[in-house]
C-alpha cells in the first residue's frame, strides 16, 4: 500500500489545543469497550491523522459519524485521550473539507 | 437508497440556521405542555425544555418515513431536496403527529413543572422563545452554525434577564452548562437539571411506590455532567428499589439514540442490547432523557416497561399518604 502523507493533517483537523490523538498508546481498551463495536475508530483513525494519511481517514467516514459520542471509551482511556472531542474535530474536518458545508 | 451523510447534515444545519431548530415544529405544539400551569413569562429563574421532549413525536414520524426511504430519515431530501428545504420546511410536510402522540411527550415537562412547584421553586417559562439548544449540530461538528445559534439563544436569556435555568433533559443541560460557555465569551448563566434541584430541595412525596426499577443512566448526564446520584436519591425517596444493570452510573451503556439521525439501524441494534441488560435486573426501567426513552421503548416491545423518571416521582406525590398498593 502506498500513502500520500500530509504532515500537517493533525494541525488542520484539530480545532483547539485539546485535540490530542497523539496521546493514544494503542492499548485497545476503547475498541474493546465500544458499545457499537467500532473497529477502526478511535485508535486506527487517530493514528492515520497523526501520520498525515488523509485518504485513509476519509475512508472511515461512516465510523466517524456512527460514533455515539457516549464517552464510555474516554472515561476508560488510561492515556487521557480526549476521544469525543477528537471525533467531533474529525466531523468538523469532514463538514468543511469533504462535504463543503460552509458557505454552500 | 445510498446514504447521503453530507446532505443530511446540511439540511439539519440549514434548519437550525434558518428556523432555529433542526426539526422546526409549530410554536403552538412546542408550548402545549404549559397549558393549565399559568406560568409567568420569564423572570430570574425559568424552566427550559429546549423543545427536546416535544420534538420526539415528530422525529418518530420522520424515522417511520425513513424505513420507506433508506437508512437515514433524511435520505429522501438529498440533492434537490436540500435546495427546496432552504425555502420550505420540508419536515413540516412529512411529520404530523396526532394529539395523542404528542401528549405522551408534552406530559414530561408538565410533570416537571408540577414537581418543581411541589418543591417550592419559583420559576417562569420562555414559552415560544424556549428554543432548541443545537445539541445535534454540535455533535455533528458544524461548529460555525452552532456558535451563531448559541448566541441567539443566549440573547433570549439576556432579553428576559434570566439568571438561572432549570433544564429537563441531559442534552440541553450539557449544551447550556458546558458547551455554550466555550462559544460565548462572558457567558453567565446558572444551569441545573431539575433532578439536581429536586434532590437538593426535596419534592415531598406523599406515598412510597413499593417495587423495583432498573435505572438507565443517560450517557450525557452521567459522563458529561456528573448527574448520577440525584436520580437514585429521588427514586429512593419515592420508595422504589433501584436495580443497577451491568453497565450503570458513570459506566452506563448508551441507548443508541445519537446514531438515530444518520444510522437508525445501528441505533435500534444498540437499543435492543441495552434493553436486554435492563431486563436482566427488573421488569421495569426508568429513563431521564427523551432520546433514551424513545429508543429503549421501541426496543422494549413487551419484555420491559419503560417510563420517564418524572412519571414515577409525580406518582409518588399523588393519592393518599402511606404505602402504595403495589401499583407502580
Amino acid at each position: 500500500m502506498t500513502a500520500t502523507l500530509q504532515p500537517d493533517l493533525a494541525e488542520r483537523v484539530g480545532m483547539d489545543p485539546a485535540f490530542n490523538p497523539s496521546a493514544c498508546m494503542n492499548c485497545g481498551i476503547c475498541t474493546a469497550i465500544c458499545p457499537l463495536g467500532l473497529r477502526h475508530l478511535p485508535r486506527e483513525v487517530f493514528a492515520y491523522v497523526v501520520l498525515g494519511m488523509e485518504e485513509e481517514v476519509l475512508q472511515h467516514q461512516e465510523e466517524v459519524f456512527s460514533c455515539l459520542l457516549c464517552k464510555l471509551c474516554e472515561v476508560s482511556c488510561p492515556a487521557g485521550v480526549h476521544i469525543t472531542e477528537n471525533v467531533r474535530a474529525l466531523r468538523h474536518y469532514f463538514d468543511r473539507n469533504v462535504f463543503r458545508l460552509q458557505g454552500r | 437508497m445510498p446514504l447521503a451523510t453530507s446532505d443530511t447534515i446540511a439540511i439539519l444545519a440549514d434548519n437550525l440556521r434558518l428556523r432555529k431548530s433542526v426539526l422546526p415544529i409549530p410554536a403552538a405544539n412546542a408550548i402545549r405542555w404549559t397549558e393549565g400551569l399559568h406560568l409567568r413569562r420569564g423572570g430570574d429563574t425559568v424552566l427550559y425544555t429546549g423543545q427536546m421532549y416535544q420534538l420526539i413525536p415528530y422525529i418518530e414520524q420522520l424515522v417511520a418515513a425513513e424505513e420507506r426511504l433508506g437508512d437515514s430519515f433524511l435520505a429522501g431530501f438529498t440533492g434537490f431536496g436540500r435546495q427546496v428545504n432552504r425555502v420550505l420546511n420540508l419536515a413540516g410536510f412529512m411529520a404530523h403527529p396526532s394529539s395523542a402522540e404528542r401528549s405522551v411527550y408534552d406530559r414530561i415537562p408538565h410533570n416537571v413543572a408540577l414537581l418543581l412547584r411541589r418543591a417550592g421553586v419559583d420559576f417562569g417559562s420562555l414559552f415560544e422563545d424556549d428554543l432548541y439548544s443545537g445539541a445535534l449540530i454540535y455533535d455533528l461538528g458544524v461548529d460555525e452554525v452552532l456558535a451563531a445559534h448559541a448566541r441567539t439563544v443566549y440573547e433570549v436569556f439576556q432579553k428576559y434577564e434570566v439568571k438561572e435555568v432549570i433544564t429537563i433533559d441531559p442534552h440541553t443541560t450539557n449544551m447550556l452548562r458546558s458547551v455554550y460557555p466555550t462559544f460565548i465569551p462572558g457567558y453567565e448563566l446558572k444551569v441545573r437539571s431539575y433532578l439536581e434541584v429536586l434532590a437538593e430541595r426535596g419534592f415531598g412525596p406523599t406515598r412510597r411506590l413499593a417495587g423495583e426499577v432498573a435505572i438507565h443512566d443517560s450517557c450525557v448526564f452521567a459522563r458529561y455532567e456528573g448527574v448520577v446520584d440525584a436520580p437514585r436519591q429521588l427514586l429512593d425517596q419515592a420508595g422504589l428499589t433501584v436495580r443497577e444493570p451491568a453497565h450503570s452510573g458513570i459506566m452506563t451503556w448508551c441507548c443508541g439514540g445519537p446514531a438515530e439521525s444518520l444510522f437508525p439501524r445501528r441505533a435500534a441494534e444498540q437499543a435492543a442490547r441495552r434493553v436486554g441488560e435492563l431486563r436482566a435486573v427488573a421488569g421495569r426501567a426508568v429513563t431521564m432523557c427523551p432520546l433514551c426513552f424513545v429508543n429503549l421503548e421501541k426496543a422494549a416491545e413487551d419484555v420491559i416497561a419503560i417510563e420517564d423518571i418524572s412519571d414515577y416521582l409525580l406518582r409518588a406525590c399523588e393519592g393518599p399518604e402511606g404505602e402504595s398498593d403495589g401499583q407502580l
